[in-house]
């Protein structure tokens, strides 16, 4: 039954969100105007006559792929270089980023344990933060492109630019990882008396040891992209060869180590989910 | 629209594959333009005879018929335009958190509307006269604009069924329609959904838990049992008797503890999976 | 006659350290096996990058980055090239969203019991799109697109969409199934389902995703440039080649402060959405 009288209670005929909605999408149309002029945005460009020759050429070299003997050959090195390049650049960033971690976790902090934490640990701690901001934000391929200065081409320098960002970029993880686990077992061993790395060993690590591992892991699943990029600056491996065959138009051999990569991506995925799974 | 059951057994979608059916070997017909009450304790099968009705699940055995035609056995195409005459109200309002009511509340109306129009009442809703009405008749009406995740839990089951008004369907199947609100909000919904049905001539099927309500407000009562009638009279045929061994050891039922209503809070949203390389 | 007994009888014994039967002892082994021969494979050169001569070098090529260039001319040429790059990302990063989502419809299972016989092929695709590097495709894209920002951008888009495409496809098959249920058994078809019910209640995750994103991609399209797709990576690279160090210091403390600023400002627009 109708309570209130159709007077009392006028019914509204428009949207009071309509404004809003109108404003916003007007906004984003006046933002999006500059954004394509500044990138150049112009697809018909792509569809130019002689772009489009260009393009139907370097594509026509697509087929056959190349597969002989001795592609396949250096394609499995060059794989498998890329792969050590990975490997060895996650390992040396555990060596910068596990000491960062350690001094930075406010978890460790014994002199928080009273209360507040004293000057000196408080602003050691913030100093190391942004270290790892510092050598988390530059890209790797900057980090590259100067070692390739110092040290010349080949994988040293790759192996040096992953291992310092990637250092950052755990030792940021590693630490939000630390801190929000359970810290009470840890708190317990250094309020009675034990060293800040007993309490590691006996609380934070046994505590977090599956997860550190597991994002360890899957950063090494991203290492292997990255190597693949840092070869387009001389850090050799796949991408240095993808470069090389690129720059000769040579569409058959981009397109196998195209597809090496897509499935060495797609069995890293797996290797490093199953390894994932099975840490728990 | 006109209903027939015979011997129809239905399982439970989620059930395994030995368990035995939710509804059995249930016969019921229902005419055109008739309001009917379906109570019993808890598990008798209500919400699965509703969902069979609904041609949301399909029957494990026996035949059913909606307006002489097996829904089950039409192509694709018909079935659909078969479901949008009926509707469906699940006991857990099926309204989107963040989604405005006068939004959810014409979505009721979506088979009557074209592609075109459905999509321009994303951005501008297409009646909203119809929608401030359907929301008066239950008290809502100042909600109009309101987001649903603002709203309490009685007055989200209160636009859950405001959309039965907007909708074309002449078959309205409402589950536990009362079961968030308190006694004079129930009076007043089970009052206006009641006469709009009389008032559109369309059938209605609910359940309830509430057995005084269903007793004052339905002139016909079906009772179900662990899946099996129990009864299908007129209200005035019902007796304390039938009652008491409908609920029988389900008695707390009877006196009115009804027993609390699967939470209307919304699940809240997984975090976002941190899967990028950076 | 009794047993001689052994001084350690068995249970007593440690652990084996290495037993064939336990699954963790295999993965140590495997890593250990894998490190060791990464660094062997590889011939890092150790003595050239720590030896003192190596040292002095680098202290110098670290000495010629101070003090960074700061004339009015250069830093006007940085300006446009960082506007260049954040234009980039953000268009980018945007059309990748719209892509994704058209992508990610016929890549997700709209509710239990859908065919979706699309969903393999779509999943594959959007596999390919993310596994290739955006310096991949931009390199690629180089060829149809010429030198400029124009191949950044596609480049960014493509690898994003292939990013956000698989992260929809699980937002929306995760999503409460409640209201689309609803509407579906009303007899409404699967497309209006999405935009009445599913699309209401995951867009705030789709929208966190894609400022998250934003954050990435930001970093990616400074160093895009350094195979010619215009921005700050490509006045880096002109730069480093020529070795203008101190002009190279201040392109990099440009793509700093715009990686901090693009950090920050998704940072709080992801606070404003879920408010």
């Amino acid at each position: 039954m109708k309570t209130p009288l159709p007077a009392l209670r006028p019914t509204p005929t428009h949207d009071p969100a309509w404004q809003g909605r109108l404003f916003w999408m007007l906004a984003i149309a006046v933002v999006l105007w500059p954004l394509g002029v500044a990138t150049e945005f112009k697809p018909w460009v792509l569809l130019e006559p002689d772009n489009l020759k260009v393009t139907r050429q370097f594509l026509g070299t697509f087929f056959p792929l190349a597969y002989d003997a001795e592609f396949l050959v250096m394609v499995a090195r060059e794989t498998w270089r890329t792969v050590a390049m990975a490997t060895a650049g996650v390992t040396l960033a555990l060596v910068v980023a596990i000491p960062l971690t350690l001094i930075n976790v406010r978890v460790l902090s014994v002199s928080a344990l009273s209360g507040r934490m004293a000057r000196g640990p408080f602003w050691l701690r913030q100093g190391v933060r942004w270290l790892l901001i510092v050598l988390r934000s530059i890209p790797e391929l900057v980090w590259a492109l100067v070692f390739v200065r110092v040290v010349g081409l080949g994988p040293t320098a790759g192996v040096l630019a992953i291992a310092l960002t990637y250092g950052g970029m755990l030792g940021k993880v590693y630490g939000e990882i630390l801190e929000s686990g359970e810290t009470h077992a840890t708190e317990t061993l250094l309020r009675n008396g034990s060293s800040r790395l007993q309490a590691f060993f006996y609380g934070l690590l046994p505590t977090n040891a599956a997860e550190l591992t597991s994002y360890t892991v899957y950063r090494w699943e991203c290492a292997i992209r990255s190597s693949v990029v840092l070869g387009f600056v001389g850090a050799g491996g796949l991408g240095q060869q993808l470069d090389n065959s690129m720059k000769m138009f040579n569409g058959g051999e981009v397109a196998s180590m195209l597809l090496v990569f897509i499935a060495l991506v797609a069995l890293a995925d797996k290797v490093s989910a199953w390894l994932r799974k099975a840490l728990g | 629209m006109k209903l027939e059951l015979r011997l129809v057994s239905a399982r439970h979608p989620a059930a395994r594959p030995g368990a035995s059916p939710a509804i059995r070997d249930l016969g019921l017909q229902v005419g055109v333009g008739e309001h009917v009450a379906v109570i019993g304790p808890s598990g008798a099968g209500k919400t699965t005879l509703l969902q069979v009705l609904a041609c949301a699940l399909p029957p494990s055995a026996g035949d059913l018929t909606i307006d002489g035609q097996h829904p089950w056995q039409l192509p694709r195409h018909v079935l659909q335009r078969l479901r949008g005459r009926l509707f469906l109200a699940p006991q857990v309002p099926p309204l989107p958190p963040r989604q405005r009511v006068v939004t959810a509340v014409l979505a009721g109306r979506l088979p009557a509307m074209g592609l075109w129009q459905s999509l321009r009442s994303l951005f501008y809703p297409a009646d909203i006269p119809a929608a401030f009405d359907a929301l008066d008749r239950f008290d809502l009406a100042d909600k109009l604009f309101e987001r649903v995740d603002r709203l309490s839990g009685g007055e989200r089951q209160r636009v859950g069924l405001a959309r039965a008004l907007l909708s074309p369907a002449s078959l309205w199947l409402i589950d536990e329609p009362l079961s968030a609100l308190d006694p004079t909000r129930s009076r007043q919904a089970i009052g206006t959904l009641v006469n709009t049905a009389r008032e559109r001539g369309a059938t209605l099927v609910a359940t309830l838990h509430q057995v005084d309500v269903a007793l004052a407000h339905f002139p016909r009562i079906i009772g179900l049992r662990e899946g099996q009638l129990a009864f299908d009279l007129p209200s005035a045929e019902v007796t304390r008797e039938r009652l008491a061994a409908l609920y029988d050891q389900f008695e707390h039922e009877l006196r009115g503890e009804v027993p609390a209503p699967p939470s209307i809070t919304e699940p809240s949203t997984p975090e976002p999976v941190v899967m990028h390389c950076r | 006659m009794t047993k001689p007994r052994a001084a350690n009888e068995p249970y007593r014994l440690p652990p084996p350290l290495f037993d064939a039967r336990c699954k963790a002892c295999w993965f140590t082994l495997g890593i250990v096996v894998l490190v060791v021969a990464s660094f062997w494979s590889l011939d890092l050169q150790w003595g050239q990058f720590l030896s003192l001569e190596a040292m002095r070098s680098m202290g110098r090529f670290v000495a010629e980055f101070f003090p960074p260039d700061t004339t009015p001319e250069f830093m006007h040429k940085v300006a446009i090239g960082a506007w260049e790059t954040l234009a980039m990302s953000a268009l980018g990063t945007g059309l990748a969203a719209v892509a994704g989502l058209a992508l990610a419809l016929p890549a997700s299972r709209l509710y239990e019991g859908h065919a979706a016989r699309a969903r393999s092929l779509t999943r594959l695709i959007l596999n390919a799109l993310r596994s290739i590097p955006e310096l991949v495709w931009a390199a690629l894209l180089l060829i149809s697109a010429g030198l400029g920002p124009f191949a950044g951008t596609l480049a960014l888009a493509l690898h994003t969409t292939g990013v956000l495409g698989r992260l929809f496809a699980e937002a929306i098959e995760n999503a409460p199934p409640g209201p689309g249920t609803a509407l579906r058994a009303h007899g409404v078809g699967n497309g209006r389902v999405f935009l009445y019910a599913t699309l209401p209640q995951v867009l705030p995750q789709l929208m966190s995703y894609t400022l998250y994103r934003w954050e990435n991609n930001i970093r990616a399209a400074a160093v895009l440039g350094v195979v010619g797709a215009g921005g700050l990576g490509q006045l880096l690279a002109f730069h480093m080649g020529l070795f203008q160090m101190n002009k190279t210091a201040t392109i990099l403390g440009a793509m700093l402060i715009m990686v901090a600023v693009v950090d920050a400002s998704s940072h709080g627009a992801r606070r404003w959405l879920t408010r």
